[in-house]
C-alpha cells in the first residue's frame, strides 16, 4: 500500500479524507493547524468536494461540523486545547444531541506550553461530555484510529474526541495508507427530535447518554486500543496513556519482561483490565502526557487501596510534557546525561520579524503611553503579544481570545482612563466583536487598536475572516465614524500615527484605530508565488 | 543501527530543509524515521530544534533521550551549544560558525567558538562563506549537511539523491547549486 512521511496532524487529515470526510472545520491554533492546512492543499479533498474553509472560531467550527453530521455526512473539527474551551458549549451539548453522520473532534493539547497559555488536558472534556476519547500513540495509529473514530461515532451516535499532544502533532513518520471509503450521502436523522434539546427531550437523551457511557468501557474497539501485557512475577505495573507508551518503551525495550504494562489508547477504560494489572503487582506507575487523570481515578478519594506512583506523589513532575529521561527516572533507571549547557548560552525568545508592522505600531504606542503612564494596555493572543517582551514591555494582559477588548472595557468601567486594547484582525473576528458591541452599548471609554496584518500570523499565515471587513464590522457595531481611524504602521508615518493614537486616547468614548499593514511573511510569500506564476505563464 | 540527530538553529533559518533532506534519504534507504519539529511561537526568531531519529528497527520515542544524540547539526554556533545535554559522549557536533544575532546580550563570538572547541568532537565551519563562494548564499544549510554527512549512517549518494528530489521542483539549476553546496561541505569537513 501507499506510504507517506507525515506529521501526526497530517496523518489525521489524510485518514479523515480516506475515511469519507465531507467537511473539515477549524480555527488555526498550534499544534493543530496543519490538519486543516493539509486538507486545504489536498487534491484528493478538492476532487471529493470536501468543504474546508477556516471558521471564525472554534465554536462556529464545532457547530458547522455538527450541522454537517446532522445532514448525515462525516465531519471533522480541529482545534488546539484552549480552542475546545471556546467550542465547549456546542461540544458538551453535542454529546446530548448525539450525531447522525460520524463526527470527530480533534483537540491538540500543548503540555509544557510551547505555544499556549495553559496545558489543560482535553481528556477531561471527554469525561465531562461522556463521549469516547481516542489518544493515538504514533502517526500510524493516528491514521488508523481515525477510521475507528468515525465508525464508533456512527455506531453510538456520539461525537468522538480525538486527543493528541504537541509531540505527536508535530512529529513526522512513515504512514501506510488504507483503502478509501466513499463519503456518506445526505440523510436526515431518523429521530426528528434528536437535536431539539428542550428540557423534556434533553432529560431523556441525557439519561440515555449516561448509560451508553458505561457501555463504552467494554466496547470491543475502545477496549482493543487498551492492551495489557503481563510481565514476570510481581514486577512493577505501569499504565501509560497515549504517547507516554513510547517513552516507556524507549527505556525498557530490552527488559520488558520485568514490567506489567497497560497501554491506554482509548477511553473510558475497561475496569476489569485495570484490575487485572493491579492484581499482578505491588505498585503501579502511571505515565500520562498531561493531567493525572487516570492516576487520580486509580487513587480514588481515599487513595489507600493501591500504591500508585505518578504526578501526584512527585515520581513524575506535576506539570510539563514527558520525555524519555523523565520516564527513566520515574522507573528508577539511570537517565542519560549529556553535558551541561555552557553558561554563555543566552535565552533567545521569539521576537517580531524584521520589518513587522506590529513593531512599528508598538513603537508609536509606547512613545504615546510613556507620557500617560504604565499598566493600561490590554492585549490578546497573537504575534502582537510579543509586545510584552523587551524592548516594548507594553502589554499588560494576554488571557484568552478577545479578552483585550472586554478587559479594557471592564477596567474603563472601573475608572481607568485611558484604557487601550490591542488585538489582531483574526482574533477580533474570532472573539473581539461581541466585546466591542458591549463596549459600544455601555459607552465604555476605550481605545481599541486592531493591528490588522490581514492574516492569522502566529500560526503561519492562514486566511483571516476580517480581511476587507473591519470598517464595516466596526461601523455596524455602532462605532462613531469620526472615531474610526486607519493608520499605516510604517516608520515614515511615525509622528502622524503617534498623533492619531494620542488624540483618540484622549477621547472619552469608543475609538477604534485600524493599524493596517500586511504581515511581511505572507507579503513575501505572496510576492514569490506571484513571481513563480509569472514565470510559469512565460514558459 | 541507530542515528539520533539534533538539528538546531533560529526560527526562520530553515533547519527543516536539512531535516526534510535526511528524511527523504532515510525513506529511500528503508530506515525507520521519526522527526519531531517545532512549529508555532518559536518560529518567530526564537531558538528552534528538531529531533531526527533513524534506525533499522522500530523507533518509539519522538524525542531523543538526554545524552543519546549521535550528532548535533546546527546552523548557528550558540544554538549548537544549547543542545549539549542531548549529545552522547562519543557524539559529534557540526555547526556553522556564523552567529545569528537577534538578541542584545549575544555573547562574544570568540567565546562561543572557544566553548565549541571545548565541546569535544566538533566541526565548526563558515558555511555562509563557502556557500557564497559557490555563488549561492542561500545554500549554507546544504553545506552544513554535507559537513555532517559522514556521521549520518547512510551513503553520501543517498543524500545527493534526496537533494535532487527536494529541489527538483525548483529546476535543474537549484538542484546543481545545492548538490555543489552539499559536496563542498563534505570536502571542507574532510579537510579538517
Amino acid at each position: 500500500m501507499h506510504k507517506l512521511l507525515l506529521l501526526g496532524d497530517e496523518a489525521i487529515a489524510q485518514a479523515a479524507l480516506d475515511a469519507g470526510l465531507s467537511g473539515m472545520y477549524a480555527y488555526p491554533g498550534t499544534p493543530s493547524t496543519e490538519i486543516m492546512e493539509y486538507i486545504q492543499a489536498s487534491p484528493q479533498a478538492a476532487e471529493g468536494g470536501v468543504r474546508r474553509e477556516w471558521s471564525s472560531n472554534e465554536k462556529t467550527a464545532m457547530e458547522s461540523a455538527l450541522g454537517m453530521s446532522y445532514a448525515g455526512r462525516r465531519a471533522m473539527v480541529a482545534m488546539k486545547h484552549v480552542g475546545l474551551n471556546v467550542a465547549a458549549d456546542a461540544f458538551i451539548n453535542s454529546a446530548v444531541t448525539g450525531v447522525n453522520g460520524g463526527l470527530v473532534v480533534v483537540s491538540a493539547d500543548d503540555p509544557s506550553m510551547h505555544s499556549s497559555q495553559n496545558e489543560q488536558d482535553s481528556r477531561f472534556y471527554g469525561r465531562f461530555a461522556m463521549v469516547p476519547v481516542m489518544e493515538p500513540r504514533n502517526q500510524q495509529e493516528a491514521y488508523d484510529m481515525i477510521f475507528d473514530a468515525f465508525a464508533l461515532s456512527e455506531k453510538y451516535r456520539l461525537p468522538v474526541l480525538f486527543r493528541i499532544t504537541t509531540r505527536l502533532a508535530h512529529s513526522r513518520s512513515a504512514v501506510t495508507l488504507r483503502e478509501k471509503i466513499a463519503q456518506n450521502g445526505v440523510s436526515l436523522p431518523s429521530n426528528p427530535r434528536q437535536f431539539v434539546l428542550l428540557p423534556a427531550i434533553a432529560r431523556k437523551q441525557y439519561r440515555a447518554l449516561t448509560s451508553v457511557y458505561e457501555k463504552l468501557r467494554t466496547d470491543e474497539v475502545i477496549d482493543g486500543f487498551n492492551s495489557l501485557r503481563a510481565g514476570n512475577g510481581r514486577g512493577t505495573g505501569v499504565i501509560t496513556c497515549g504517547i507516554a507508551y513510547n517513552y516507556l518503551m524507549e527505556n525498557i525495550i530490552d527488559s520488558q519482561a520485568d514490567y506489567h504494562v497497560l497501554s491506554v489508547g482509548a477511553y473510558p477504560v475497561n475496569r476489569e483490565k485495570v484490575a487485572a494489572l493491579v492484581e499482578r503487582c505491588d505498585r503501579v506507575l502511571v505515565l500520562e502526557e498531561g493531567y493525572p487523570i487516570i492516576e487520580e481515578q486509580l487513587r480514588g478519594l481515599l487513595d489507600r487501596d493501591v500504591t500508585v506512583l505518578g504526578r501526584l506523589d512527585g515520581t513524575v513532575p506535576r506539570d510539563g510534557e514527558l520525555n524519555p529521561s523523565i520516564v527513566a527516572r520515574a522507573l528508577g533507571l539511570k537517565a542519560g546525561q549529556g553535558r551541561e549547557v555552557p553558561s554563555l548560552v543566552r535565552q533567545r525568545p521569539p521576537s517580531f520579524c524584521k520589518g513587522c508592522g506590529h513593531a512599528d505600531l508598538y513603537q508609536a504606542l509606547s512613545e504615546v503611553m510613556a507620557e500617560i503612564g504604565p499598566g493600561r494596555v490590554f492585549s490578546d493572543i497573537g504575534c502582537y503579544t510579543l509586545g510584552a517582551l523587551p524592548p516594548y514591555n507594553m502589554v499588560n494582559s494576554c488571557v484568552d481570545m478577545g479578552a483585550s477588548v472586554t478587559m479594557a472595557a471592564g477596567a474603563a468601567d472601573a475608572g481607568l482612563f485611558p484604557a487601550v486594547a490591542v488585538i489582531g484582525d483574526s482574533t477580533f473576528t474570532h472573539s473581539g466583536m461581541t466585546g466591542l458591541l458591549d463596549a459600544v452599548i455601555k459607552n465604555s471609554p476605550i481605545t481599541l487598536i486592531i493591528s490588522d496584518n490581514s492574516t492569522t500570523g502566529m500560526t503561519g499565515g492562514q486566511k483571516s475572516q476580517a480581511t476587507d471587513r473591519l470598517e464595516s464590522i466596526c461601523l455596524g457595531l455602532g462605532v462613531d465614524p469620526d472615531h474610526l481611524k486607519v493608520i499605516v504602521p510604517l516608520k515614515k508615518n511615525h509622528e502622524e500615527n503617534k498623533a492619531v493614537i494620542s488624540t483618540e486616547l484622549n477621547y472619552h468614548g469608543i475609538s477604534v484605530i485600524l493599524a493596517r499593514r500586511e504581515c511581511i511573511q505572507t507579503a513575501s510569500r505572496n510576492k514569490k508565488a506571484e513571481a513563480a506564476e509569472k514565470n510559469k505563464s512565460r514558459e | 543501527m541507530k542515528c539520533d540527530i539534533i538539528l538546531a538553529g533560529v526560527g526562520g533559518q530553515g533547519i527543516l530543509s536539512i531535516a526534510a533532506t535526511i528524511g527523504l534519504a532515510a525513506v529511500e534507504q528503508n530506515l525507520f524515521l521519526k522527526q519531531a519539529e517545532v512549529h508555532g511561537m518559536s518560529q518567530r526568531g526564537g531558538d528552534v530544534q528538531s529531533h531526527l531519529r533513524l534506525s533499522d528497527r522500530e523507533i518509539f520515542s519522538d524525542l531523543i533521550p538526554h545524552g543519546g544524540a549521535d550528532l548535533i547539526i546546527s546552523v548557528e554556533p550558540m544554538e549548537a551549544l544549547r543542545y549539549l545535554p542531548w549529545l552522547s559522549d562519543s557524539g559529534w557536533l557540526v555547526t556553522n560558525s556564523v552567529p545569528f544575532v537577534n538578541i542584545s546580550d549575544y555573547p562574544e563570538v570568540g567565546e562561543v567558538v572557544a566553548e565549541l572547541g571545548r565541546a569535544g568532537n566538533t566541526i565548526v565551519l563558515d558555511a555562509d562563506s563557502i556557500a557564497r563562494d559557490l555563488g549561492s548564499a542561500r545554500s549554507g544549510n546544504m553545506v552544513i549537511l554535507g559537513a555532517a554527512s559522514s556521521f549520518i549512517s547512510m551513503p553520501f549518494k543517498a543524500l545527493e539523491d534526496a537533494v535532487r528530489k527536494m529541489f527538483g521542483r525548483k529546476g535543474e539549476e537549484m538542484v546543481e547549486v545545492n548538490l555543489k553546496a552539499l559536496r563542498a561541505g563534505r570536502d571542507a569537513a574532510a579537510a579538517r
